[in-house]
């Protein structure tokens, strides 16, 4: 079971993520839900990258080659997808706002109609 | 839809997920072992070039051109959110008033202030070496800046946070890094090669272009954080509906 308890979890954050978003009641609440499912993929991508006894991809305090490290690619690509995601959370709050201005709400089942 | 239907089609399309994730799971390898002939070619291309930090090697050195798109997605989204949230015919702009502060929240602010700059700027500056680099430094700066805010107010927030030159900063820093990318054709590579002399293994001046893209990044990453929370800060605390038409006004 150990050795895919960590994936396991990556796709029960990212499903946990789904509910709330199909069950939000409020914009806000929508977006946190996009985010925690966006959190299932840096769970992936460190588990994916971890290696038993590795230490951080960081060579500055020892020796190079001295000790097993985790795979530096999938640590890139988490970077990546942490700034990315914190930025597009940025825009669709902001896009959240604009929606509870013109239309006095933000409940996702009270914006059906089209307003021009 | 109702809601109970809406929740039966939601219910069926998670367990067909989790079936398909649980079998691709069983087939991936192992957790903490596996090979990863990509981790260990980027190890022995960051130690050829000199680079400590194997994950700023990765980002700044062996896929630079990926960076470059992502920087581009933060200038383009940040532009997005100044487009989105900016004054409307029908609101009001309200000069703030001053709040009372805590004494002791002030003293903590103001105390804290100078030394999460410092370690703002120290991360950034130390991006190959040590874990960080350009993007969480420059998180680390735009924060310490609105401590300002929460230690005095946002009046004196406003004294240090001249909005145009942020903005300008967010730009510089994205053309810092397409200016470090021409460095490579100069010297007859290809756009963003590392070409610069690689320096001593583990000292400030080792990586080639790597410190430079990083303090581009970290330029872009301080200024566009500022930008950002000053305009949801403007929404909360400048911008006021006009009139009570506001709400359902059509337009």
């Amino acid at each position: 079971m150990m050795h895919v308890l960590p994936y396991l979890v990556a796709g029960w954050i990212f499903l946990v993520g789904c509910y709330g978003l199909a069950t939000s009641r409020h914009l806000v609440h929508a977006v946190g839900c996009l985010s925690v499912c966006q959190a299932a993929t840096y769970v992936l991508l460190l588990a994916v990258g971890y290696r038993t006894g590795g230490t951080a991809p960081v060579n500055s305090d020892m020796a190079p080659r001295s000790r097993p490290l985790v795979d530096p690619v999938v640590q890139a690509l988490a970077l990546t997808d942490v700034v990315v995601g914190a930025t597009v959370t940025a825009l669709l709050l902001a896009l959240v706002i604009q929606v509870a201005k013109r239309h006095g709400t933000a409940d996702p089942d009270e914006l059906s109609e089209l307003r021009g | 839809m109702s809601t109970a239907l809406r929740r039966w089609v939601l219910a069926i399309g998670a367990a067909g997920l989790g079936a398909l994730l649980v079998g691709a799971f069983a087939a991936l390898p192992d957790f903490g072992t596996g090979a990863h002939p990509y981790g260990d070619r980027a190890t022995s291309e960051s130690l050829a070039r000199h680079t400590a930090n194997v994950v700023s090697a990765v980002n700044f050195d062996q896929r630079a051109f990926d960076t470059l798109g992502e920087e581009s997605i933060l200038f383009a989204a940040v532009l997005g959110t100044v487009v989105l949230l900016r004054q409307t015919r029908d609101e009001d702009r309200v000069p703030p008033g001053s709040a009372r502060v805590d004494p002791w929240v002030r003293r903590y602010a103001l105390a804290l202030l100078p030394v999460a700059l410092v370690t703002g700027l120290y991360v950034v500056a130390h991006g190959q070496l040590s874990p960080g680099g350009g993007f969480q430094g420059g998180v680390i700066a735009a924060t310490a800046v609105h401590l300002l805010y929460i230690g005095a107010d946002y009046r004196a927030l406003e004294r240090i946070r001249p909005m145009g030159l942020y903005e300008v900063g967010d730009a510089i820093g994205e053309a810092g890094y397409l200016l470090v990318g021409v460095v490579g054709l100069l010297a007859g590579a290809s756009f963003l090669a590392n070409t610069l002399p690689h320096g001593t293994f583990n000292t400030l001046a080792s990586g080639g272009t790597v410190p430079l893209l990083n303090a581009a990044v970290g330029i872009e990453v301080a200024c566009a954080v500022v930008v950002l929370v000053s305009r949801f800060l403007d929404q909360a605390v400048e911008i006021t509906d006009d009139a009570k038409s506001g709400k359902d006004g059509a337009r």
